[in-house]
């Protein structure tokens, strides 16, 4: 049964295998320039300043299009192995009637599926976790100098949860083509469903997997500010602060009595700003500010000392060290989830499907 | 009693629609039993109720005494030929062999590489590049090699030409010859069947109309052919299955228990597919009647 299961995937599984092959081999050619890159730039950095604050590694912008293609594979490797071994597992044999020999040989429905889904499922699992070790080994000198791998956008290529996506994408692919009958319908759903539930997951319920850590930080008047005015109501924000490879869920402005600056309040505290058929934002970013005028210069400061001397900052995030944690967390909902997609199938075929 | 196949008030329904109902049915073992039937009688319905890929909305089947695809031993004791004899069009006639050894426990492996080789077939050879014929034995041989109790065909001859049809029913033949096996195969063809079959059930209209031995429908079938008459004059013991009328004759295809004794009568001897084809008439002038009866209440 598990001899004929991958005489059956092995056509599938050879063009994955060759595919992670020619990426690996890619890979393995330019990584170690990225490294060299990357290390010339700390060396010169710290001869020339002493320091690596404010020091620009041009690792983060070196070979830029092969990080976009890197990138894009951890992305989209999942819903590939979702739509092209997962939708077609079960519906193929459905859509060309295979079903009927199959079902009949001395093997219950049961075991022919769970040993389809058990192999080519671990092969999911496997092409995925091979393919983040890759990508996250390439990429660990341009992390080093983005420090963001929290981010929503930047974890789920990281670590272990591109393997539970390749998974559970496998799953749902099974599973629709199990439901659709066919394999195209299948395929379309599958791309449809996996991103949909990866963007929920990564914006609305990885979040909550630990309640997260709230700081209340002095705002510093000399970097990061932003004050915006659009039909003349006057807003100011201010960066957080910098709080590498953590995820920050918000950073407000509030002050002892924990009231955001209203509109109001910036048009007394800020009465010398342009107004509103001057420029429509004034902004300020790093050590100095931009402004349009010396005199808008002036009273952006001016401002700017005002409000940080009535409000504070208070920043919710999860702290960087939690990383591995939320990838266990994370894992762990995926495979739960593939396990219940496959808890369904089996079902599905032995009651549905007669 | 041990049965082939016993259904009782068997019946599947697809949404409103019954593809088959109340079907009782008890099938001795040993016989090579034909299914006959128009197309969408229900004949794939039954088949597959039998071999446990439908199960079925009212009533019970038990097949060699067990419900169909119960475990994997029942698997094994029902070999199946769907129709359109289903292969992995990409894989080798090597590759499907390899299946049915891994699949089956009681597999046959020189049964199966011999019908192989007498086909004449590479085994090398990919199974979608094999034509409709080729395609049909190869299915036979993966059934017959699992060395099953009950063969279960479904219209394993309909696609074939017909000298591929006669090959095909002449490598059945041999197998049941040489093996302690029941068959059940359908067609839409009496003609298909006539050679082989021992055993006859026919099927129309989603409703079993008759099932017996061969040789006991020949011999309780009679044409008879005589003066005009009513047909509910004739004795009880015998009934009409279907019935012509001119002004002055009557013909009448006619189920008896008995010999037939007036002497009025000519009586004449049937065939198969006399018989058969009567049937469907039969069931045809049924649901005719039914359809006038409800046009009548509507009216």
């Amino acid at each position: 049964m598990i001899a004929f299961s991958w005489r059956q995937f092995r056509t599938q599984a050879l063009i994955g295998a060759a595919g992670l092959v020619v990426l690996g081999v890619i890979l393995l050619v330019t990584g170690p320039n990225l490294v060299h890159v990357y290390n010339s730039a700390v060396a010169q950095c710290r001869a020339s300043r002493g320091g690596l604050g404010g020091c620009v590694n041009p690792v983060t912008t070196d070979d830029g299009k092969l990080q976009t293609l890197a990138l894009a594979l951890v992305l989209i490797v999942p819903v590939l192995i979702g739509m092209f071994w997962g939708a077609p597992l079960v519906a193929r044999e459905l859509e060309t009637g295979t079903f009927r020999l199959a079902w009949t040989q001395s093997v219950s429905r049961r075991r022919w599926l769970l040993v389809k889904l058990g192999l080519v499922g671990l092969a999911s699992a496997v092409v995925g976790a091979l393919l983040s070790l890759m990508v996250t080994w390439w990429f660990s000198p341009i992390d080093k100098v983005t420090a963001n791998r929290f981010s929503p956008a930047s974890f789920g290529m990281h670590g272990f949860v591109p393997a539970s996506y390749a998974l559970f994408a496998f799953a749902l692919g099974a599973t629709t083509g199990l439901l659709f009958r066919r394999t195209l319908p299948a395929m379309a759903v599958t791309l449809a469903g996996f991103i949909a539930v990866r963007v929920v997951v990564a914006e609305w319920i990885r979040p909550h997997f630990m309640s997260p850590v709230t700081e209340a930080v002095r705002l510093n008047p000399n970097s990061g500010w932003g004050i915006n005015q659009s039909s003349g109501v006057l807003s100011v924000t201010a960066n957080p602060p910098d709080l590498p490879n953590a995820l920050v869920v918000s950073a407000n402005l509030v002050n002892k009595a924990g009231r955001s600056p209203s509109a109001t309040y910036l048009q007394h505290a800020c009465p010398n700003l342009p107004g509103p058929n001057g420029p429509p934002v004034v902004q300020g970013a790093g050590q100095g500010h931009t402004a349009v005028a010396p005199s808008g210069q002036q009273a952006f400061q001016q401002c700017i000392d005002t409000v940080s001397a009535h409000f504070h900052q208070v920043v919710v995030y999860q702290p960087a060290n939690r990383f591995w944690a939320f990838q266990a967390y994370e894992t762990l909902l995926f495979v739960a989830a593939s396990a219940a997609l496959a808890g369904f199938c089996v079902w599905w075929v032995r009651r549905r499907l007669s | 009693m041990s049965w082939v196949l016993d259904a009782q008030g068997l019946g599947k329904r697809y949404g409103r629609r019954w593809a088959l109902r109340d079907c009782d049915l008890q099938i001795p073992a040993g016989h090579v039993v034909g299914l006959v039937g128009p197309n969408g009688a229900g004949k794939t319905t039954l088949l597959h109720l039998a071999v446990g890929l439908l199960a079925p909305s009212a009533g019970s089947i038990a097949v060699l005494d067990r419900a169909p695809a119960a475990d994997a031993v029942q698997l094994a004791r029902v070999g199946f030929v769907a129709q359109d004899t289903p292969t992995y069009a990409r894989l080798s006639i090597a590759d499907h062999l390899h299946f049915g050894a891994q699949m089956n426990p009681a597999w046959d492996d020189a049964l199966a590489r011999q019908r192989i080789a007498a086909l004449d077939l590479d085994q090398g050879q990919r199974a979608g590049s094999l034509s409709g014929g080729q395609r049909a034995q190869l299915a036979l041989t993966l059934a017959v090699a699992k060395r099953p109790e009950l063969l279960v065909l479904d219209e394993p001859v309909a696609s074939l030409d017909p000298l591929a049809r006669r090959e095909f029913l002449q490598s059945l033949m041999e197998f049941v010859a040489d093996g302690d096996v029941s068959v059940v195969l359908s067609s839409h063809l009496v003609a298909d069947l006539e050679r082989v079959c021992d055993y006859v059930i026919v099927l129309v209209d989603s409703r079993l109309q008759v099932a017996g031995e061969v040789d006991d429908l020949l011999a309780s079938h009679r044409r008879l052919v005589g003066p005009r008459r009513d047909p509910g004059s004739l004795p009880s013991g015998q009934e009409v299955i279907e019935e012509s009328h001119t002004d002055r004759q009557s013909t009448m295809l006619v189920r008896c228990d008995g010999p037939v004794l007036d002497p009025a009568w000519t009586v004449e001897e049937l065939s198969l597919e006399d018989i058969v084809l009567a049937y469907m008439g039969h069931a045809d002038s049924a649901r005719r009647a039914r359809g006038r009866q409800g046009l009548e209440v509507l009216s």
